[in-house]
């Protein structure tokens, strides 16, 4: 059944790298080294990806889980962790149950996914998927089932995006910013802000027929403010006032817009009509990758912006940032 | 089939450890790394079901699916920060 040559070889190196750098975070009891491991783990992951055919998360996972996650997690190192350490301290039984109850649960699924790796093959989405392509309006299937099977998982995703965003301001305001960079790092920023922007234009348009998409030119954008607010720009790139609520809201508003508009014309919700089924998932896209940017540099930045004022507001430090 | 099997085996191991430090850890940050690797175990697993050998296309609709899962799960992992760094503010004082 298995059948073992050199070939899997990588395979097993990439996975026991995965599980050794996984237990490695987790067991850390160095916050930093924790984080920075996870970091590593994420890009290892970027490369599992790219083995198992996936480009399209090979660039969305070294964007995302390992540069932005990572990112938001050092920032917050510098806030102190909640919780107390020694408040949960477990007897050796407990602990001894718990290491128990992962190994039998660890051979249970690992049991359930090889019978049915092992399974007969059985009908499954991806031949409808591609057979549908041609008239989906892009090329790339993972795009065509993001943006047109699929649809609503997206629009509710990004209605996601917007909800953590409204926590992340309703719950504080935005961290201090750091002071201006010398000047080696602002010649850096004047390359490298123009650069990451014209990726993810790239990226955005390539992804109706090659690996790219929304979130990873979001999340490259998103990159890009992160490097502007790190050389002392405390906006980090985004606009101030009404112009960043609406651009927090722009993809979900319009994905809603365009879906509710087909449903008006005939169509189901969010059912294209063919022949503008391209041009529209371009433009969702485009909505969608601004959403995504300023969502994640606002969490970056910490919270509300200084000049969003809240009723419920009693911060002391209130008149010191206005 | 053997690749995916041991990506799809390395992701039940990934997703049992962080359901351990889940558990074990007692403060947020380490629980947060913990939650995250959970999230890549299960990536895993349905990556590794997506993919079929090199010479087959691979199934595009897991590949979507990981992929709003990544954009979820930073955005829990965002907010969730938010939160433990209000509630530090709020024991600080």
């Amino acid at each position: 059944m298995i059948d073992l040559n050199l070939t899997i070889l990588p395979d097993l190196l990439l996975a026991a790298m995965l599980i050794g750098l996984a237990w490695a975070a987790l067991s850390s009891d160095d916050l930093r080294r924790g984080v920075v491991l996870f970091i590593a783990f994420g890009l290892l992951l970027a490369i599992v990806w790219a083995r198992l055919q996936a480009p399209d998360l090979a660039l969305a996972e070294a964007a995302i889980g390992a540069g932005l996650s990572g990112a938001l997690l050092l920032v917050a190192l510098r806030d102190g962790v909640a919780g107390n350490e020694t408040a949960g301290k477990l007897s050796r039984l407990s602990r001894w149950l718990v290491d128990l109850f992962v190994l039998i649960m660890t051979c249970l699924i690992g049991w359930v996914l090889w019978l049915t790796i092992y399974a007969e093959p059985v009908e499954r989405l991806a031949q409808l998927a591609n057979t549908m392509l041609d008239r989906s309006g892009v090329s790339n299937p993972v795009t065509a089932v993001l943006l047109n099977y699929r649809a609503y998982d997206t629009l509710l995703e990004l209605v996601v995006v917007l909800t953590a965003v409204l926590g992340v301001v309703v719950v504080g305001r935005q961290r201090r910013g750091y002071r201006q960079a010398g000047p080696v790092f602002c010649g850096l920023v004047q390359w490298l802000v123009p650069l990451l922007v014209v990726t993810a234009g790239y990226l955005l348009w390539v992804g109706a027929h090659a690996p790219g998409g929304a979130f990873q030119a979001g999340a490259t954008l998103a990159a890009a403010g992160i490097v502007l607010r790190l050389a002392g720009y405390d906006a980090a790139g985004l606009p101030d006032g009404r112009l960043l609520r609406w651009l927090l809201v722009a993809g979900t508003g319009l994905f809603l817009l365009i879906g509710l508009g087909v449903t008006l014309s005939g169509g189901a919700v969010l059912q294209y009509p063919e022949a503008w089924s391209g041009s529209l998932i371009l433009l969702i896209e485009s909505a969608a990758t601004a959403s995504i940017a300023a969502a994640l540099v606002l969490a970056y930045r910490g919270g509300r912006p200084g000049d969003w004022s809240s009723a419920g507001d009693r911060d002391p430090n209130r008149e010191v940032s206005t | 089939m053997t690749q995916a099997l041991i990506y799809a085996l390395t992701g039940a191991v990934l997703f049992m450890l962080g359901v351990r430090a889940t558990l074990l850890r007692d403060t947020l940050l380490p629980r947060l790394l913990a939650l995250n690797v959970c999230g890549a175990g299960v990536f895993l697993v349905f990556v590794s079901l997506a993919y079929r050998g090199d010479s087959m296309p691979t199934d595009p609709v897991p590949h979507a699916l990981v992929l709003t899962g990544l954009v979820v799960a930073i955005s829990a992992t965002a907010l969730a920060l938010a939160l433990n760094r209000r509630l530090r503010e709020m024991t600080d004082e």
